[in-house]
């Protein structure tokens, strides 16, 4: 708890006392050692999956844990790559992923747009409509869903995970981008329209450009979901190959629950692209959850 | 103008563009704009929200197992809910879960929120490693802390050896089941650390400077300045939170399948057998239902206190 005013005397006022600048330094120090431990509680996991993941056959149920591999056995992810349809099933993913983000990012733009800029009867009672469906549980909508689907032959298809993502693209991402909208300042609205924009003119070539950074925090955060998506496929999609990754993982695990070692190296290279884009596009990831959630301001 | 060429264009006969066209005032025009623009999201806000909750309401009073055809019950769905010993047993699983992992989740974000507020050297590599857990595919987390649960070679028992504590069996055991997937819970803490830590940074400093000023130490300062201006995000957090909690499916279902004896057998895994697994599509609505009552009630009253401790800055009381 030393932390929070730490960080405020930063940089200020450590000549008033002495001792000020040596207690920081002390303090400091406690708050490196507290947070080498909670990244130690986070990682070890992690890590554990790889080591575990590169542990010849035979000896990955070795305990004591065995930190580093006899011997470095990368085999394990070409057995597990090839030991189901892998390359199926990331085409799949990849479909459903790439789809629905060109839906979602057009349609959630524009009810954004409409919601932070446009003014019409109603705005705010449908905002807060559209915002509540947040709390409707996901198995209320699914029993139905699954009926219309199954009555339009979409079961066992992608269309269920493409199509609806053309119809506003879910309340986060209306509500992230219509956040982003408000801080645009209104004069750029004007200048459009005194130019002879209409208004969606005006959002297409004035205002959408201006949110580069939100629709790129989207396109992460929804590229991410969908790759991590398990629920909807266990549900709607039940021949190999019309499976996700997700699936594909479960898969494995149920037919080579045995192999630890080719499992661990399935989750890791799940998880490997995951942990990929979050270190490139690390800010988005953080500015997305940062305006989804009450900042407080 | 290029917007009402297009409202126009959408009109079915072309009698009506001469007479709508001069009686479209702009402020019409910009509520027509309005509407369009919103108009993929409240299609598929029927589609996909308004009709299914309506449809499965209507699920709640049939009998219908899918291959034959639908069949009016009445009250039938009600009465095996009265007597299915795993209602209860299910909720009380979902609320133990809930009671225990939210609040240490919420702890624990904010615990690691505040001393990455320090900004000591290399904050943004602690914030992205203690982060980057709740991003793991959750079958993938799913499939790792099932093996890391393993009683004869997991990591877990591998701690407690370091620790001098006997092994456990952890997921096998009826009283350690529920708080092992606590644990797994408190490893994804990294959402909501992210907003405590953006609601953190919202704090001003002036605040900070007068009470240190009034003489007020580290911890009056925590209690007094940073929790009551934090208040917004530990809402979210909190009915976000359980709103999650309540909803927990992805482990159970791939690592303890509700067991050992039912023990972890919660709300929404006994909904999706019902559905899913023995289609029994009215039954498993009724379920549905009574776990979406919970939740409204639930948020309902957070609403209601709500009011007496979030403190939002510019709010009018």
């Amino acid at each position: 708890m030393n932390g929070s005013v730490v960080a405020q005397s930063r940089g200020r006022g450590s000549s008033l006392l002495g001792g000020r600048a040596a207690r920081r330094r002390v303090s400091h120090l406690a708050v490196h050692g507290i947070l080498l431990l909670m990244v130690a509680a986070s990682s070890l996991p992690l890590i554990y999956m790889v080591s575990t993941s590169l542990k010849p056959n035979g000896t990955e149920y070795e305990f004591p844990i065995r930190w580093i591999p006899q011997r470095f056995a990368w085999e394990n992810y070409r057995i597990a790559f090839q030991s189901i349809p892998t390359l199926v099933f990331l085409k799949n993913t990849l479909i459903i992923a790439l789809v629905s983000l060109v839906g979602e990012l057009l349609t959630a733009s524009l009810a954004a747009y409409g919601f932070a800029r446009l003014r019409f009867p109603g705005r705010d009672v449908l905002f807060i409509l559209m915002m509540s469906t947040l709390m409707l549980p996901f198995f209320v909508t699914m029993i139905p869903l699954f009926v219309l689907y199954r009555t339009l032959g979409w079961v066992n298809t992608l269309y269920p995970f493409t199509v609806p993502a053309f119809f506003g693209g879910g309340p986060v991402f209306i509500f992230l981008l219509r956040q982003f909208y408000l801080t645009l300042p209104p004069e750029l609205d004007d200048a459009a329209r005194i130019d002879g924009a209409g208004f969606f003119r005006t959002w297409w070539s004035v205002l959408l450009p201006l949110t580069r950074p939100a629709l790129a925090t989207v396109a992460i955060l929804s590229l991410v979901h969908h790759w991590n998506d398990f629920t909807g496929p266990l549900i709607l999609l039940n021949s190999e190959d019309r499976f996700t990754l997700a699936l594909g993982i479960r898969l494995f695990r149920d037919q080579y629950r045995t192999y630890f070692n080719q499992t661990m190296a399935y989750s890791t290279m799940m998880t490997a692209p995951v942990i990929t884009v979050f270190f490139i596009f690390q800010k988005y990831f953080i500015k997305g959850i940062s305006m989804t959630g009450l900042t407080g301001r | 103008m290029a917007l009402t060429d297009r409202v126009v264009t959408m009109r079915p006969a072309g009698e009506l563009r001469r007479i709508w066209r001069p009686r479209l005032t702009l402020r019409s025009r910009e509520a027509l704009a309005g509407y369009v623009s919103i108009l993929p999201w409240m299609l598929g806000f029927v589609v996909f929200s308004v009709g299914p909750i309506a449809f499965s309401f209507v699920l709640m009073f049939m009998k219908w197992e899918i291959i034959t055809p639908p069949q009016w019950a009445g009250l039938d769905n009600f009465r095996r809910l009265l007597a299915d010993p795993l209602v209860p047993k299910s909720l009380w699983n979902t609320l133990f879960y809930t009671v225990l992992a939210v609040p240490l989740n919420l702890v624990a974000a904010l615990f690691a929120a505040v001393m990455l507020n320090v900004g000591v050297k290399g904050t943004n590599v602690y914030r992205a490693l203690i982060y980057l857990p709740s991003q793991m595919p959750a079958v993938a987390s799913s499939i790792l802390w099932f093996f890391i649960f393993s009683p004869t070679y997991g990591l877990a028992n591998g701690i407690l050896g370091w620790l001098g504590i006997p092994p456990q069996k952890w997921l096998w055991d009826t009283n350690l089941v529920k708080p092992s997937l606590v644990l797994m819970a408190i490893w994804g803490l990294g959402n909501a650390m992210i907003i405590f830590l953006a609601g953190l940074q919202g704090i001003p400093e002036a605040l900070y400077e007068a009470a240190m000023i009034d003489g007020a130490g580290t911890w009056r300062l925590f209690i007094h300045i940073t929790l009551p201006m934090l208040s917004p995000s530990i809402f979210f957090n909190l009915t976000m939170g359980i709103i999650g909690s309540f909803q927990v499916f992805t482990n159970v279902f791939m690592m303890t399948s509700g067991g050992p004896g039912n023990a972890s057998l919660m709300l929404v895994l006994y909904i999706y057998r019902n559905a899913f697994v023995f289609f029994r599509m009215g039954y498993a609505s009724l379920l549905a239902w009574v776990l979406f009552a919970i939740v409204l009630v639930v948020t309902a009253i957070q609403l209601r206190v709500s009011r007496m401790w979030v403190y939002y800055e510019g709010e009018v009381r």
